[in-house]
């Protein structure tokens, strides 16, 4: 299969993106961001995880949350690449919701064929991946929680919007391989312990299940894992595509009008270089990210491939962009006051969660070298 | 059927199907000689004469130099250079040797020449008859190309010219050269006037060129020395004082954002032509042992290759969407990116080669047992042809920052 030129992001895209925009910069711009999220600075405080929860409806009215559902199961039938536009404008306003997890979930459950968990999402039911395990490993099945006679037990680690979350799509160990279960936060024996992180602008938490009874939505978990998991990688760069280019035009903003030495920082070519190469760092990911949303629709024996290079661009970006916005904004963004840290922790966050640069290189070797003797 | 052959306007897929046609039974075939790498190092006759027949041949079918009006020797076609471009590329035929004629040097006097010029020079310049060089810069004029100092000064109808223009690719075969002069010493900018000027019809004559060496010890490009050479007036392009803005239309057609489609031809690779790209890269990691395993196993060299594989691809993807408009966030964004990443990639990737190379990386072209014959030594070293001729990274890092991003000049 070929990709079409223009991504397949078309003209129902772009008004996508830009309604995105709109919504994202009326519901919460920076300022009320920083007010929200970020009333308690000490460093050992307990995880707020404040969001507008009611955001969650409007964008359940928009359509936004059920777009990763496939259309022949209830959903839209929008390409990824819109997707991408819509979460590359959620990033740009850091904005916390659990929009991402609940797309992400869907396209698992999409390759997993589970039609009843699908209709809960089309239905506006919050969901959220619990695959990862307490070493904090990206390997598909990779999980620290097994299925025995009915029950799951263990522990799921680095769980998004785990107390946002109304539904939990958890891969465990069935002794014949893994499976995925879709399962309710209110159910008996699950319990939800939230981590104290860093990024003021999402939620996270280890999910502990004791004795929960489940039945697999599929028992080749696998199988599923590894066709959605490009589409998780993509998005999630999009995200920070879009928070890396509020870095960048914050910090230009700033060097063009702070003056030193009579002149404004920006007129130094050891300032403005290196922001010249945030953005060129930007536009590379934010091209993969493009391509690999494209492929997972179009060309989908290479969307594994496009989608590592999208994410191992974006994390490097994420971390380049994030170290310069704060050294450029010199002393002033240094501090709790300036928005900057905001995205810097947002960006740090992203840039290891579902696998960090050198993961994803490492996995792109092993389909473009071929695995190491 | 293309993507591209699917927006054709009928006389596009008229025009399309003559190229298919045509190339189908006039490819060159296999060069005689090995050739380089770009026609900016053409280094002999044999090389130059195979080159000159091809570009010759084209044209004479017209393929080459189709948007210009058959006044000036062009094909009268409207927007079909871009056709027989995709058609000469997919053909994989070689490249075309005047490429500073039809890149730079055909847009420029079009645009600002008089009518009996453009008649006299156009039709031999696309025929490859006639090969170009461009003068612009000079011992103390690089970067800041508005500095030169070559001087015309007027005496009667004539201008005489004096000084010293370098770097001058393709002059040891130029029949003529597009310069930028300084007509008038009091104002920087307003004192530069553009002409062309023979070369090689005035060797011993007022003109002098000399070969300079790069430091991989190929020759290719030069240094052109004026000693009172006398040209007429009508060889002066728009008016007086106004050099600077026709050398913008030379450097917009350069950096690809001309109103001209440069005719381009390529895609013939002769066997010991080599490309610094990650496929390569990749085969040479499998071919240099590391005890009883290859380079391509250690799973740093696979880390360092993977961060080129991603670049190279972004960058195409760049180029992607830079036509899809809805995608960019600036119209310049991602064209003015092009050079500086191209260059500094294919740097990238060369140093990398011999970081897997190791201490063979030592071994030039004369060695018998240099990996691949010694041509990632000679790739690392010209890489740095790239990233400073026509707008270092320095400088492209200053455009992109000024024009894109819109912060203080640094001038």
């Amino acid at each position: 299969m070929t990709q079409p030129n223009d991504y397949g992001f078309g003209e129902e895209a772009a008004l996508l993106k830009e309604q995105a925009r709109k919504f994202f910069a009326d519901t919460l711009p920076v300022d009320a961001l920083h007010a929200l999220v970020a009333d308690d600075p000490t460093p050992d405080r307990q995880p707020s995880g404040a969001w507008l929860e009611e955001s969650w409806q409007a964008m359940v009215d928009l359509g936004w949350t059920m777009l990763s559902v496939p259309e022949a199961a209830g959903g839209l039938g929008l390409p990824v690449a819109a997707v991408a536009g819509l979460v590359e404008e959620q990033g740009k306003a850091a904005f916390p919701s659990p929009l991402l997890s609940t797309l992400c979930a869907g396209y698992v459950l999409g390759a997993a064929q589970a039609q009843a968990a699908l209709d809960e999402i089309v239905a506006g039911t919050i969901a959220t991946l619990a695959i990862t395990n307490a070493q904090g490993s990206w390997q598909a099945g990779d999980s620290d929680v097994t299925y025995a006679d009915g029950k799951l037990n263990g522990t799921a680690s680095y769980v998004q919007d785990a107390r946002r979350a109304q539904r939990f799509l958890v891969s465990a160990n069935t002794g014949g391989g893994i499976g995925l279960f879709w399962i309710a936060a209110d159910t008996a024996g699950v319990t939800v312990e939230a981590d104290a992180i860093i990024d003021l602008t999402r939620d996270q938490g280890r999910l502990v299940l004791q004795d929960v009874a489940a039945t697999p939505v599929t028992d080749n978990g696998l199988a599923a894992l590894n066709q959605a998991m490009p589409a998780v990688w993509t998005l999630l760069a999009a995200d920070m595509v879009g928070a890396g280019e509020w870095q960048l035009q914050t910090t230009v903003d700033y060097v063009t009008q702070r003056q030193q030495f009579d002149k404004p920082l920006g007129f130094f070519q050891a300032v403005k270089h290196p922001l010249v190469d945030v953005m060129l760092q930007i536009d590379e990911a934010k091209s993969l990210v493009y391509n690999a949303a494209c492929a997972i629709d179009a060309e989908p024996e290479k969307a594994a491939q496009f989608a590592h290079m999208a994410k191992a661009s974006a994390s490097g970006m994420a971390g380049y962009a994030s170290g310069r916005s704060v050294q450029c904004h010199g002393g002033i963004g240094f501090t709790w006051e300036c928005y900057v840290h905001l995205y810097f922790k947002r960006q740090k966050h992203s840039q290891m969660l579902f696998g960090d640069g050198s993961w994803h290189r490492a996995r792109l070797a092993d389909i473009l070298v071929g695995a190491a003797a | 059927m293309s993507e591209s052959a699917r927006k054709d306007t009928p006389e596009q897929a008229e025009f399309r199907q003559y190229c298919q046609n045509w190339l189908a039974n006039n490819h060159p075939g296999e060069p005689p000689v090995r050739l380089s790498l770009s026609p900016l190092e053409i280094m002999t006759n044999d090389q130059l004469g195979y080159l000159q027949a091809w570009q010759k041949a084209a044209y004479d079918a017209g393929l080459v130099g189709c948007d210009y009006p058959e006044a000036v020797g062009g094909g009268g076609r409207e927007d079909c250079q871009r056709v027989a471009n995709e058609e000469m590329l997919r053909a994989k035929t070689p490249y075309l040797p005047n490429v500073i004629g039809l890149g730079m040097a055909a847009p420029t006097v079009f645009f600002h020449g008089q009518e009996a010029l453009k008649e006299r020079l156009l039709p031999r310049l696309f025929s490859g008859e006639d090969i170009w060089c461009q003068g612009f810069s000079e011992p103390g004029a690089g970067s800041d190309l508005a500095s030169v100092q070559t001087f015309a000064e007027k005496k009667g109808d004539k201008w005489v010219i004096n000084g010293h223009k370098v770097w001058t690719s393709l002059a040891h075969f130029a029949e003529w050269m597009i310069i930028l002069l300084r007509t008038d010493k009091s104002h920087k900018y307003e004192g530069l006037s553009y002409f062309v000027v023979p070369i090689k019809s005035a060797l011993g004559k007022g003109v002098t060129v000399r070969p300079l060496i790069k430091i991989t010890g190929e020759t290719g490009f030069n240094e052109v020395i004026f000693e009172n050479l006398e040209i007429d007036d009508s060889h002066r392009l728009d008016q007086l004082g106004k050099g600077w803005q026709v050398a913008m239309t030379t450097l917009a057609h350069e950096r690809g954002a001309g109103q001209m489609v440069t005719p381009r031809s390529g895609g013939l690779k002769s066997k010991a032509t080599h490309a610094s790209n990650s496929t390569n890269l990749i085969e040479l990691a499998r071919n240099t042992p590391r005890g009883d395993k290859t380079a391509a196993d250690d799973p740093l060299v696979r880390d360092a290759m993977m961060k080129s594989v991603i670049r190279e691809w972004g960058l195409a993807q760049n180029q992607r969407r830079s036509r899809v408009p809805a995608l960019q966030d600036h119209p310049m964004r991602l064209p003015l990116q092009n050079k500086l990443l191209a260059s500094e990639i294919s740097q990238d990737i060369a140093s990398l080669a011999l970081d897997i190379e190791g201490p063979a990386s030592s071994l030039y072209l004369g060695d018998p047992n240099a990996p691949d014959g010694g041509q990632w030594p000679m790739a690392y070293m010209n890489s740095y042809g790239m990233t400073i001729a026509a707008g270092t990274s320095e400088v492209q890092r200053n455009i992109l920052g000024e024009r894109v991003l819109n912060m203080p000049k640094s001038k």
